[in-house]
């Protein structure tokens, strides 16, 4: 009675929140009135809006006290008023995971489930659900059956959707409901049709043919819900991609009609399929675009967003196509919500011309300050694609770039900068000094450590080519002054490669350096003192070794090395050649567009690929004493996809030794494959020495098989060698439903295509940042030299990716970017050869009449020189 | 194009919150556990989200790698929040039912005080309008037929004062009708 009064003095107070100054403690104790007889609901009502209140407001309630209000509100089911029966339900919900013994429940939400007032049954089922196990399912299960099909749709919805969540903890009960579920999907409430839709497809998605069954079903009879419409243009253009159906495809066919259904949401949903298809042609895109172009001028705001982020994303890959909206866009660069009109801007910037450029960056440089960072970076990647398609563009770039530099923002946006400036360095030799001088203005007032020494280490790169390398000089031995111990170092590394290669300047660097030896950290005067001891021997090699190419092995390997060696004492200096190398990065600093979702996720140092096999073969018993892992190739396939079997193979080339690791699927729901191996006959004299079989291979289950060949130690020029491969395993035929095999089997084989192991397997990728210092440091003593004539060979750009891909090397110096329109160009590539031995590679090319090609080729050792000249011709 | 391709899937909503014109939260659901699953990442990207899109009504914003719609109506701020990938029309449909359901049951104030007096009328409507992530339903009038909830408005009060002074204090399932 009290507390209506107070319910009135708040009322007074207009404004203000009744649930405000709520304490828990207080809301608890007023609980109790659950127990009273009779129950006012009213207040019940109240009380339980209360707690539900408070656990949204992230108050935390301890299991007891949780538990003790559970059980408390067990007893309002006694009342028939509905609201609060229906809060019961919610309370029940939010509380599942934070009071214990919530199955007490179960009877009475079973009985409102099954009982006479429909407002009940539908909240009581999902309210159920939410508290069910596995073990308990089995019991609602006859129930749950029942809903599905029931004729009250929010009844059936509700069991649908709770069978759905119910999927990922009991797929194997919820699968028996697929009969009932399908008979839903034919109610002609729109709801229960899509809910229907989305269980059937969660629960049949592993089984393509059932997929492919239901959507042809779906798309002959029609649906009436728009959401369902949208659920089956997703489940068939995954299913074209997945299969990767020719857009002649019903399929196709069934998502381009929907670009003609009379929802927006559908019609939507379709054009944007079609965008993200892969290998889709400017004719296919060209209906999908034009209703994207009709929506770029609706009233709604979400409509044109969606049409311009969707255009944008044409843009990226057929800038052509776009090209007829470029009106429609223009009228959406003063949109009043800046991120549609930043979407239109950097998109038109993607599809304009080069004479737009200017007039468009100046729109966008009037509002960037409104736009959240995450369209800043579109902005930013917008720019850097546009440097690469108009290169002489790039000083208004950099203009606009610096000036986004100085505004505020977050560390992405700021990266993306950063890596943008660094794109336009790198790709535009006349831009450079400019681009360095904003940088380090940059790093005088920069809160990022990563940024800061990503940035030292480019002006160490960079810096001492410059015409004028003293005047960086002073923005890094600032950064020794005011920064944090990583810049330090950073700024200490940078200080020494001018030094190195800038004789006049040593005698200034060497007095810095002194400075630096003083410092009050451990790493910096380290580094300092070395670099200080290398440069004062004044020796080219020792600088190309220790200043500007540095360690090029693997983190993660050299750790385990050192901790192999530390374990087994022994006389031998550790021999750092044991060490496999790091596996340079496939993409390397290439301007990637990537889509506006940037990632999250922290950047981690994961172990490279090699490093998980090196891991997963020193398992193997049979492979120890191979040595370190010196290279894997990427996957070859060996079988044609849409096979019985399906398997891929992986070359690992140790010292003297290879190990191919087959990685074979079963696609066969009826067999069990046993004792799988794959016998290889070699061409040449390599040896095999021993099959590992992998045990059992049940179906979709991919498994491994291992065969190790010994390298011939004879003939060191025998790199290439061709073997043959069958498959030979078990067969044993099972029930495609519960996949118990029959208990005897046969043996049968099955023939693969040939594997080749080329120089390239042999080779090992390196970065030499300073490939000049690490020409001179190999030195002349096994230099050859040999002329070859490519005559297949067209353009400079193809010989250089021939080259490349041949020899598996790694390009040094952006060599293998081949200016425009020059007859000639030098090629530089580094690498290490089987047995740690360094390998360089200047090939001059010139185009006339097809290529010719000098190739020089330097080693520590003679043979290797011999094998790359040989494998070459 | 991993990122772009979706997986076809019925979990449309990551988030739904309500905030007042403090960017206070008044009520939030979140639906995917991998998304702030504490709450202190939650209020941040509520406070995030309401520092960007509170000056301008502009219905459609892009955050945190999330497309979040949104509304707002006198003192409050309406959000749904999908992924970066999920149909915008289909958030925009949520929205709008969240809406109009609430809009109803409030007769059309829809704004601070008159929704927190009815705050168990707006949990029962978020719950019918989504389950777990899932759409239950998007179309008000269905969504106010389940919940077949009774509005709770200020002029009761001088009936509940009634009911006190005549000690008729359980009379009130019925007080609807006298409005």
């Amino acid at each position: 009675m009290i507390k209506k009064f107070d319910k009135k003095d708040e009322e007074s107070g207009s404004g203000s929140n009744p649930f405000q100054h709520l304490e828990k403690s207080a809301v608890l104790q007023e609980a109790r009135i659950f127990n009273e007889t009779p129950i006012n609901p009213r207040r019940c009502l109240h009380i339980l809006t209360k707690i539900i209140y408070l656990l949204n407001q992230g108050e935390h309630f301890g299991t007891t006290e949780a538990t003790e209000a559970f059980f408390a509100m067990t007893r309002l089911f006694q009342s028939n008023d509905q609201t609060l029966r229906r809060m019961c339900y919610l309370t029940i919900k939010e509380m599942a995971n934070i009071s214990e013994d919530v199955i007490i429940v179960t009877s009475s939400l079973t009985k409102d489930m099954t009982g006479k007032e429909d407002v009940y049954r539908g909240p009581a089922i999902r309210a159920l659900c939410r508290i069910t196990d596995t073990t308990m399912l089995q019991a609602i299960e006859r129930y749950m059956k029942q809903a599905i099909v029931d004729k009250v749709p929010s009844v059936s919805s509700s069991a649908l959707v709770s069978s759905l969540h119910m999927v990922k903890m009991s797929y194997d009960v919820v699968k028996r409901w697929v009969n009932e579920a399908q008979e839903a999907a034919s109610s002609d409430n729109i709801m229960v049709q899509y809910h229907a839709l989305g269980l059937l497809y969660h629960l049949r998605k592993n089984d393509r043919l059932a997929v492919t069954k239901m959507l042809n079903k779906f798309t002959k009879s029609g649906l009436k819900s728009p959401f369902a419409y949208c659920m089956l243009i997703r489940i068939a253009s995954k299913l074209l991609d997945e299969t990767e159906g020719g857009h002649d495809s019903p399929l196709f066919d069934f998502i381009e009609s929907c670009l003609r259904n009379k929802n927006e949401m559908v019609v939507y949903e379709a054009a944007s399929a079609i965008v993200h298809m892969p290998n889709c042609t400017a004719r296919e895109l060209a209906p999908a675009v034009s209703v994207l172009q009709l929506f770029c001028s609706s009233p709604k705001a979400a409509l044109r967003y969606a049409a311009v982020r969707t255009l944008n994303k044409v843009a990226m890959k057929h800038p052509s196509a776009v090209t007829a909206c470029n009106l429609d866009l223009e009228n959406l660069i003063t949109d009043s919500n800046r991120s549609i009109a930043t979407l239109a801007i950097t998109t038109l910037l993607k599809t304009g011309s080069e004479s737009s450029v200017d007039r468009l960056m100046k729109q966008i440089s009037s509002f960037v300050s409104e736009i959240s960072d995450e369209f800043k970076v579109v902005v930013v990647q917008a720019i850097s694609a546009l440097c690469q398609k108009y290169p002489r563009k790039h000083s208004v770039m950099m203009n606009f770039l610096s000036n986004m530099l100085r505004d505020d923002g977050g560390f992405d946006y700021k990266r993306a900068i950063v890596d943008c400036i660094i794109s336009i360095i790198e790709e535009n030799p006349e831009s450079k000094e400019t681009g360095l001088a904003h940088l380090c203005e940059f790093i005088e007032d920069c809160e990022h450590t990563v940024l800061a020494t990503k940035i030292l280490h480019l002006l160490g790169k960079e810096g001492p080519r410059t015409p004028q390398p003293s005047k960086y000089i002073r923005f890094i031995f600032n950064r020794v002054v005011l920064e944090s111990e990583a810049v330090r170092a950073a700024a200490v590394s940078a200080l020494a490669k001018f030094g190195a290669q800038n004789d006049d300047l040593l005698p200034s660097v060497l007095v810095l350096m002194q400075r630096c030896m003083m410092d009050s950290d451990d790493e910096v005067r380290d580094r300092a003192t070395f670099y200080m001891n290398v440069l004062q021997q004044k020796q080219k090699a020792l600088n190309a070794a220790y200043i500007f190419n540095g360690l090029s092995v693997s983190i993660p390997g050299l750790e385990k090395s050192l901790h192999q060696y530390t374990l087994d004492p022994s006389e031998k200096p550790f021999d750092m050649k044991s060490v496999p190398l790091a596996t340079t990065p496939i993409t390397e600093q290439k301007t990637e567009i990537a889509p506006i979702a940037t990632s999250k996720l922290p950047e981690k140092l994961a172990p490279s690929r090699q490093d998980i096999y090196q891991e997963q073969l020193a398992a193997i018993p049979e492979f120890q004493g191979l040595g370190p892992l010196f290279k894997s190739s990427d996957p070859v396939q060996l079988t044609e996809a849409e096979t019985e079997y399906v398997v891929r193979c992986i070359k690992h080339t140790f010292a003297r030794h290879m190990v191919f690791q087959f990685d074979c699927t079963n696609t066969l729901n009826d067999q069990l494959l046993q004792k799988v191996l794959v016998q290889m006959e070699p061409s040449e004299s390599y040896e095999v020495i021993h099959y590992i079989p992998a045990p059992s291979l049940p179906y979709s289950q991919p498994g491994s098989c291992y065969t190790l060949v010994r390298l011939p130690d004879d003939d060191p020029t025998a790199v290439s060698c061709t073997f043959s491969c069958t498959m030979k395993y078990l067969v044993r035929d099972c029930d495609p439903n519960t996949g118990e095999p029959d208990d005897d089997g046969y043996d049968d084989e099955y023939v693969l295509e040939d594997l080749e192991v080329t120089v390239a397997d042999h080779i090992q990728k390196v970065l030499k940042p300073n490939f000049g210092a690490a020409w001179e440091e190999v030195g002349d003593e096994n230099e050859k030299e040999e002329t070859f004539a490519l005559a297949s060979v067209r353009t400079l750009d193809e010989a250089v990716g021939n080259i490349i891909s041949f020899l598996g090397m790694q390009p040094c110096e952006r060599s293998d970017k081949v200016p425009e329109n020059k007859n000639s160009h030098v090629l530089f590539l580094a690498g290490v050869f089987r047995g740690g031995h360094d390998v360089l590679v200047r090939a001059r090319l010139a185009l006339a009449d097809g290529v010719t090609m000098q190739v020089t080729v330097r080693s520590s050792e003679e043979t290797v020189v011999d094998v790359i000249l040989a494998s070459v011709g | 194009m991993d990122s772009t391709s979706l997986e076809p899937s019925l979990y449309t909503v990551k988030a739904v919150f309500i905030l007042d014109n403090d960017g206070n939260r008044l009520l939030s659901k979140y639906y995917d556990p991998e998304l702030y699953p504490s709450m202190k990442e939650q209020k941040n990207f509520e406070k995030n989200v309401f520092n960007k899109t509170h000056k301008a009504d502009n219905e459609i914003a892009f955050l945190e790698g999330m497309t979040i719609v949104y509304k707002s109506s006198i003192d409050l701020f309406f959000y749904v929040v999908g992924s970066a990938q999920e149909n915008e029309l289909m958030l925009m449909s949520v929205l709008n039912c969240l809406f109009e359901s609430l809009s109803q049951i409030l007769r059309k104030n829809v704004e601070r005080r008159c929704l927190l007096d009815n705050m168990e009328g707006v949990f029962l409507i978020v719950d019918e309008i989504i389950d777990g992530g899932v759409i239950l339903e998007s179309d008000p009038q269905q969504v106010l037929q389940k919940v077949n909830y009774k509005l709770m408005s200020e002029p009761a009060y001088g009936f509940v004062l009634f009911d006190y002074i005549t000690g008729n204090l359980e009379g009130q399932t019925d007080r609807s009708q006298l409005l």
